[in-house]
């Protein structure tokens, strides 16, 4: 968290510097390297991708951490090294996914032109992480009685995720297709024996437990990394609406 | 639709009803709720602390039967754990073993070696052990717990923990149970301290499992004074078999015959573990919390325009906490037990209650009109926010019952929480946080409304009465180019917060002192409580002193009750024994008692020994085996004592060869205790010094977190920009005062040197024009004179007089000042009639004297000059029309001649004077104003040539001029009626206004800020002023003078000599020459309290004592030239080239803080009042609270400016601050601030 953490101050102060540089006088050749580089519409991007990235690679790494939680005995001599129990290649994978979905939203919404209103601000977007958290920790932590009951209570409060925080068409749009679609890709690398959910409680044969476990998650995924690229975008989209203004 | 208007109305208008209430009792209404919640809180006092300890419940061994799985109806005191069978029984042998009787021929090692090697033989026992009766028979391998392999990590444990087969744990695992290897081992100790971890564990050593009593009871050493040797032999059972056990135990006994034990055997007790909780538990459970604080911090910031954001900050917090308080409490007292883990669920409830509510009725409130009464605005706030809060709640019911009918129990139970939560949050957000909110307004009404009267009524003190007539200020009316505010209470400028939050922390230190306090109970209850504590410390203390008390009672904490047992019972009475081989009595047991040193005595604390054993101890025994005992409970039976006492000659003969070779150990002149309780001093010695090093590392990590300098933060994200009105989610744009700069345009290039006395403003640019601005009401620029020099319009009109009156066009009310020089204008300018018009002396308050143009009410004195007018026609008042405009384009024809440019009426004054007065003038065109300075009506302007010049700043007449000197002058200073000219030659002048004319005292123009300064007189047009300079002090420094100041008739000089100089006013007598820079003075302050203070070019700043001329102290402050000085009463502000703004204590010369500024920033500074800083930035200026250091607001002054730094900055009097702007003067008017900040 303490990479989101800070993740978000560095937004916070580049968004200042954002908004100074943008209210400031038109670009002067004095400016320093740092802040014309934020101001430039490239870098700008490569810093939220970078961002989100990691923010994806921290939630993919304690979320896991989570799954693996009930393997642990009282003391385990490598408790450390169940953090990264899973494949090495699985957070990065996450990470990217995060940036790529936490680019794609904003971009749509701008595409649509319909841009997203809801609740835009720091505190909405924490609750949200903080949601989607508990999504996991209750699917990590609670038993349930069959797969139908933990598929079904996760869709219900993924669905209260999107609606709490997004309410946006294209956000739930998006959200189901990626979902979808990242289910699949992982049953496929099941069954061709990739990857064997290491680090999960169930191992091999209980695939419909992931099979329920695992589009709901998904979803409150890119909802929750959605939010935060949506928020993130939010600064680069004022500093721009800001600059045709002055134009 | 018709039904939703009504209930919404009907919502509204009870939210109103119950505002006003609220707002009306506020104290009646806080004691309710505190009452309340207290009330619903009070069952959680029966709620288990939170903690890791193991809790314990005792049985008797009698009537044991394994508990079953349901519930029963009577449990009594059973606790709820205590279900279903236990994971183990355990059982001990507690072996006493010792050499009886002690001869003296026998070695220390002696002491243990036989008594251990007795463990075999009783292993092999207890091994063999059978019984059988009717219902068959049974051995220790089928009641035994079958371990199947250790723990995969553990392969040091391997050779000493037992594999596979029964988990039978005793000393004898050291030497794998063959009693051969240990009669071959040379040294036991050494083989027993081989297994021993390294560094210090609290937990259980593998010491402590195989012995299973504490290492210091063991008596294995060498310093063993009471030779009595303790271990015990522990069994694992995974079934409890009564029958077997009491044949075992009858059987030891018989074997090992303990006279004087009277230990009870009929208590059994029931250990459960709590979760531990590990690091892969603990990383989720911090991150949720961090997000949890994330979330609290960014709501609660959004808190804005109350008068104590953090008080409501608090009293949100504390709504969302107590609400859940008060949901588990009443849980609780509605007989739902909580089995959730608190500390995990706790940070969603938090968020799923959240902030919001609070936060909307706090915008609600604070966005009502504000001059309402309070509890209107209460009142209407919350019957605006009604539907919304309302729905909001609705849904969230609605999501949390969706919830509730998943039908998994931990949700249910999570739901459950939450709803109870959500209605007293509800109850909370009404009751307890709206009357907390109207506290706060109306505290801060009744804070706007002090701070405004005395502000008011000490604004214009009223000067001595007939001298300044003209002094009031007409009232402020509100005409498009004045500031408009909106309504005075909410002006709240503080803009970056989380400066405050960072600053708030650091000077209260609330959070470590909250944290710390929490720590040390929480620690001091879990001491206490905790099985292996203080409190079991203290019982076994009481009952080792009184060995016939009760001695198990004391150690169990209250709730866990003792069952009843029967204390006459004799287990073994009741069983079949299973016929044993006639104990041969040992001869030991007679002869024991002959020697007092080897006396095996059974104490109350033999009883429950694994008492005195780390609590780890069966988690970790059984965690080697990969079982965990998290959540789940053994059953501890009561030991089995076996006493063992060795004849002498046994000893001798189990001797190893080398033992008697081992050197007699030293005298333990430490005694055993001592050398035991050493390792007890090492650890706290070592748990000091880490203690210290966390202090340490945790100072450290405060100085490089928070160093002094708090203001530093602030900069990057403090910039707002102008007409960037911030407008939340919620649509409410919060009341903001913009303050917005006046752009006083009218110099065609960079304005060079700034001056005013109070009342006007003279500012002078690179081209040689000076203009005067009256700068003491907010309708600025009035009138100027414009005095200069303009080379290319004299160049190029050099025929005709080309200078026309600028059309200044001066609005409304007017002074009785231009009163006055209207009538003085025909008397000045009587050789040129048509030039009189070009003073603009239009005036709205005598329209009909000089009417002759109607629609611009001002005098006409000529058809051009009416053409000048139209086409400076301002498009709108506040926007003044820019001559420049006009100037720059060049006079294209004949009839242009005269056309307005720039040279002002008193440019053409200038020429008028070169082609009269002679030639003298016409070196000015060739020289710059330098040095420029203004008092009264009078402008002294120092010029490159070494002319020292006095204008007339109303009129725009050269009074007089002296060329006594030939050197550029540097610096002016002007006061009373002298002026101090410094040279580049680093000469001073010093030269004497003289008025050949008494002054005229109904025109006393002065500062009236500065009462104590005598006023300057206002020389009338009539005087014929001279200036004689009456000393001149050559080489008054070796190399240029760069500062001059002068107040208190005193004036300061400091040069590039490294030097400062003081001289009296009156008599220009050096007093004294202050030494101590290392660099060229850049910066002197001087005020009317004698605080002189200096800084150089080293980066250096001394503060000196003028009376005595001493140095007071001297700091070092900035990377490069100290760029300006200003003094308050309390502090020192510095700027300098390295972009930074020091503030420095001005008594002890610390520096409090200091500020990063951008880079290349001006260097300007000013103080308005005590606590209010401006800087001048690229384009902007910036105000700054002082005793922060945090940014209040910036200011831009110009939307399409190409970054002109502000370099020159002076505050006027009624807190308007005027800064050059690239060829523009920016006037600021900051009325809020001043009333805002004290």
């Amino acid at each position: 968290m303490s990479l989101t953490l800070t993740a978000m101050s560095d937004s916070a102060v580049t968004s200042g510097q954002q908004q100074w540089s943008g209210s400031g006088p038109p670009p002067r050749p004095s400016r320093g390297p740092y802040i014309s580089a934020i101001t430039n519409r490239t870098t700008n991007l490569g810093i939220r991708g970078a961002m989100l990235f990691s923010v994806g690679v921290f939630l993919a790494l304690v979320l896991n951490l989570l799954q693996v939680q009930r393997n642990v005995t009282l003391f385990p001599p490598d408790v450390i090294s169940s953090i990264f129990s899973s494949a090495w290649w699985v957070p990065p994978c996450c990470g990217t996914a995060s940036a790529i979905i936490g680019l794609l939203y904003p971009c749509i919404d701008s595409r649509l032109g319909e841009p997203h209103k809801f609740k835009r601000e720091w505190s909405s977007v924490m609750r949200c992480v903080a949601v989607f958290v508990g999504i996991n920790h209750a699917s990590a932590k609670v038993d349930f009685a069959n797969n139908v009951q933990l598929s079904l209570t996760l869709a219900a409060l993924s669905i209260g995720l999107w609606w709490t925080f997004d309410r946006s068409r294209s956000g739930f749009g998006l959200g189901v297709s990626i979902a979808l679609l990242a289910t699949l890709a992982t049953q496929l690398l099941v069954y061709n024996g990739v990857f064997h959910y290491q680090g999960l409680q169930y191992t091999s044969p209980d695939f419909l437990y992931i099979r329920s476990w695992l589009p709901c998650i998904f979803f409150a995924g890119v909802i929750t990394m959605g939010n935060i690229g949506r928020q993130l975008a939010l600064y680069e989209y004022k500093f721009i609406q800001e600059k045709t203004h002055q134009d | 639709m018709t039904l939703r208007e009504q209930l919404r109305e009907k919502i509204s208008a009870a939210f109103y009803r119950h505002g006003l209430l609220c707002a009306s009792y506020p104290v009646p209404i806080i004691l309710f709720t505190s009452a309340s919640i207290l009330t619903c809180c009070y069952p959680l006092l029966r709620l288990p602390l939170p903690g890791t300890g193991p809790v314990e419940f005792t049985t008797g061994v009698r009537d044991y039967s394994v508990p079953s799985h349901e519930p029963q109806g009577d449990l009594g005191e059973r606790p709820d754990w205590y279900r279903g069978p236990p994971v183990a029984y355990i059982q001990q042998v507690l072996v006493k073993a010792a050499v009886s009787p002690w001869d003296s021929s026998l070695v220390t090692v002696d002491v243990f070696r036989s008594p251990l090697s007795r463990a075999f033989s009783l292993l092999e026992e207890i091994r063999n052990h059978v019984h059988s009766d009717s219902s068959g028979i049974r051995s220790l391998e089928t009641l035994c717990l079958q371990v199947t392999g250790l723990f995969p990590g553990l392969r040091r444990m391997q050779s000493v923990l037992p594999e596979h087969g029964c988990l039978l744990v005793s000393p004898g695992n050291y030497w794998q149970n063959q009693r051969e290897l240990f009669d071959s081992d040379p040294d036991l100790l050494k083989t027993i301290q081989k297994h021993e971890p390294k560094g210090l564990h609290t937990s259980a050593t593998l010491r402590d499992l195989l012995f299973g009593v504490p290492g210091k009871y063991t008596g294995v050493s060498h310093y063993n004074r009471k030779r009595v040797v303790t271990y015990t032999i522990t069994l694992v059972l995974s079934s409890y078999d009564a029958r077997f056990l009491g044949s075992l135990r009858a059987r030891l006994k018989q074997l090992h015959p303990s006279a004087n034990c009277s230990l009870r055997d009929d208590h059994m007790v029931h250990v459960h573990f709590k979760e531990e909780i590990g690091i892969a538990e603990l990383i989720p459970l911090v991150t949720t919390y961090i997000i949890l604080f994330a979330y609290i911090y960014f709501s609660t910031r959004k808190i804005d325009m109350v008068k104590s954001k953090w008080g409501l900050a608090l009293a949100a917090v504390v709504t969302v906490l107590s609400s859940l308080l008060m949901s588990v409490g009443l849980c609780t007292l509605f007989g739902l037990t909580p089995t959730l883990n608190g500390g995990e669920i706790f940070p969603y409830l938090v968020v799923v209650i959240g902030l919001e509510n609070v936060l909307v009725l706090t915008k609600s409130v604070v966005s009502t009109p504000v001059d309402l009464e309070v509890k209107l605005r209460i009142a209407q706030g919350l019957s605006n926010e009604s539907w919304s809060i309302m729905k909001n709640m609705a849904t969230e019911l609605c999501i949390i019952l969706i919830g509730y009918f998943t039908l998994v129990p931990a949700i249910q139970e999570f739901c459950l929480f939450a709803v109870v939560g959500l209605v007293s949050d509800f109850f909370l957000q009404m009751f307890f946080f709206t009357t907390v909110l109207s506290i706060d307004i109306r505290r801060m009404e009744l804070a706007d409304l002090n701070r405004r009267l005395p502000a008011e009524a000490g604004l214009p003190p009223p000067k001595p009465g007939p001298l300044r007539p003209r002094e009031v200020p007409p009232p402020p009316r509100p005409s498009p180019h004045t500031i408009t505010l909106q309504t005075p209470a909410f002006r709240n400028l503080r803009l970056p917060k989380r400066l405050r939050v960072v600053y708030f922390l650091a000077r209260t230190r609330l959070a470590q002192r909250i944290i710390m306090v929490g720590t040390v109970i929480w620690i001091g209850i879990l001491v206490y409580t905790d099985p292996a504590g203080i409190r079991t410390y203290l019982a076994a203390q009481v009952s080792e002193q009184s060995p016939l008390g009760d001695p198990g009672g004391g150690g169990l904490p209250p709730h866990l009750g003792v069952a009843p047992v029967f204390r006459g019972g004799d287990p073994t009475s009741t069983l079949s024994i299973h016929p044993a081989p006639d104990p041969t009595p040992l001869p030991e047991n007679q002869s024991q008692g002959h020697h007092g040193s080897a006396r095996i005595t059974w104490g109350a604390e033999d009883e429950e020994g694994w008492r005195r054993l780390s609590f780890r101890h069966w988690p970790s025994l059984f965690s080697y085996y990969n079982i965990t005992l998290a959540k789940r409970y053994i059953s501890i039976l009561p030991v089995i004592p076996v006493t063992v006492h060795v004849s002498p000659q046994e000893a001798i003969e189990t001797r190893h060869p080398q033992d008697t070779r081992h050197p007699p150990p030293p005298i333990p002149k430490v005694s055993a205790d001592l050398q035991t309780d050493l390792t007890l001093y090492k650890v706290a010695a070592l748990g000091l010094a880490a203690g210290v090093l966390l202090v340490l590392l945790l100072f450290c990590l405060y100085r490089v977190l928070c160093p002094r300098n708090y203001g530093q933060n602030g900069v990057a994200h403090g910039r707002r920009r102008r007409g960037d009105l911030p407008c939340d989610d919620y649509g409410y744009s919060p009341p903001v005062s913009e303050i917005s700069p006046l752009l006083l345009r009218g110099h065609s290039m960079d304005i060079e040197c700034l001056a005013s006395d109070g009342m006007l403003l003279a500012s002078c640019c690179l081209a040689g024009q000076i203009r005067v601005w009256d700068a003491q009401t907010e309708r600025h620029n009035i009138d100027f004179v414009g005095g200069a020099t303009e080379p290319e319009c004299l160049g190029s009109e050099a025929r005709g007089p080309s200078v026309s009156g600028d059309g200044l066009s001066e609005e409304e009310d007017s002074y009785p000042l231009r009163h006055r020089t209207a009538p003085a204008r025909p008397t000045l300018f009587t050789d040129q009639p048509d030039l009189t018009p070009l003073i603009d002396t239009n005036f709205t308050s005598q329209p009909p004297s000089h009417l002759s143009t109607p629609p611009r009410e001002g005098f006409d004195f000529g058809g051009l000059v009416e053409r000048a007018y139209i086409e400076h026609e301002p498009p709108s008042n506040s926007t003044y029309p820019s001559p420049s405009s006009a100037s720059s384009s060049p006079p294209s024809g004949a009839q242009l001649q005269r056309r307005p440019s720039l040279g002002d009426a008193a440019a053409f004054l200038t020429q008028e004077r070169a082609s009269t007065a002679g030639t003298q003038a016409t070196a000015d065109w060739e020289s710059s104003v330098w040095a420029m300075e203004l008092r009264g009506n009078l402008i002294a302007a120092g010029r490159s040539s070494g002319k020292l010049e006095l204008w007339d700043a109303v009129e725009g007449s050269l009074r007089c001029s002296n060329e006594d000197g030939v050197s550029g002058i540097t610096a002016l200073a002007f006061l009373n009626n002298r002026i101090v000219a410094a040279r580049l030659n680093g000469s001073l002048d010093f030269f004497t206004v003289e008025i050949n004319k008494p002054l005229c005292l109904l025109q006393y123009r002065g500062a009236p800020g500065r009462g104590s300064m005598p006023p300057s007189p206002c020389y009338s047009s009539e005087d014929v002023i001279s200036c004689q300079l009456t000393r001149s002090v050559q080489c008054a420094h070796q190399k240029p003078i760069t500062v001059l100041r002068a107040a208190a008739g005193r004036v300061v000089t400091g040069s590039q000599d490294h030097t400062v100089r003081i001289y009296r006013l009156e008599d220009s007598c050096c007093l004294f020459t202050l030494q101590g820079h290392s660099g060229g003075i850049t910066a002197i302050y001087i005020d009317q309290t004698m605080v002189l203070a200096s800084g150089g070019q080293d980066g250096a700043i001394c503060l000196w004592d003028v009376l005595t001329g001493s140095r007071v102290s001297h700091v070092y402050g900035h990377r490069g030239d100290v760029t300006s000085l200003v003094c308050t009463t309390s502090c020192v502000i510095s700027s300098g080239l390295d972009d930074l703004i020091c503030i420095w204590d001005r008594s002890t010369g610390i520096k409090l803080y200091s500020i990063q500024q951008e880079v290349g920033c001006g260097a300007s500074l000013g103080v308005i009042s005590e606590s209010l800083l401006v800087t001048g930035g690229q384009g902007c200026v910036s105000f700054w609270d002082l005793n922060f250091g945090d940014l209040l607001q910036t200011v831009y002054l110009g939307q399409s400016s190409d970054g002109q730094g502000v370099r020159q900055l002076l505050v006027l009097d009624n807190a308007a601050i005027v800064c050059d702007f690239g060829s523009e003067l920016s006037l600021v008017y900051v009325p809020s601030v001043l009333e805002k900040l004290d």
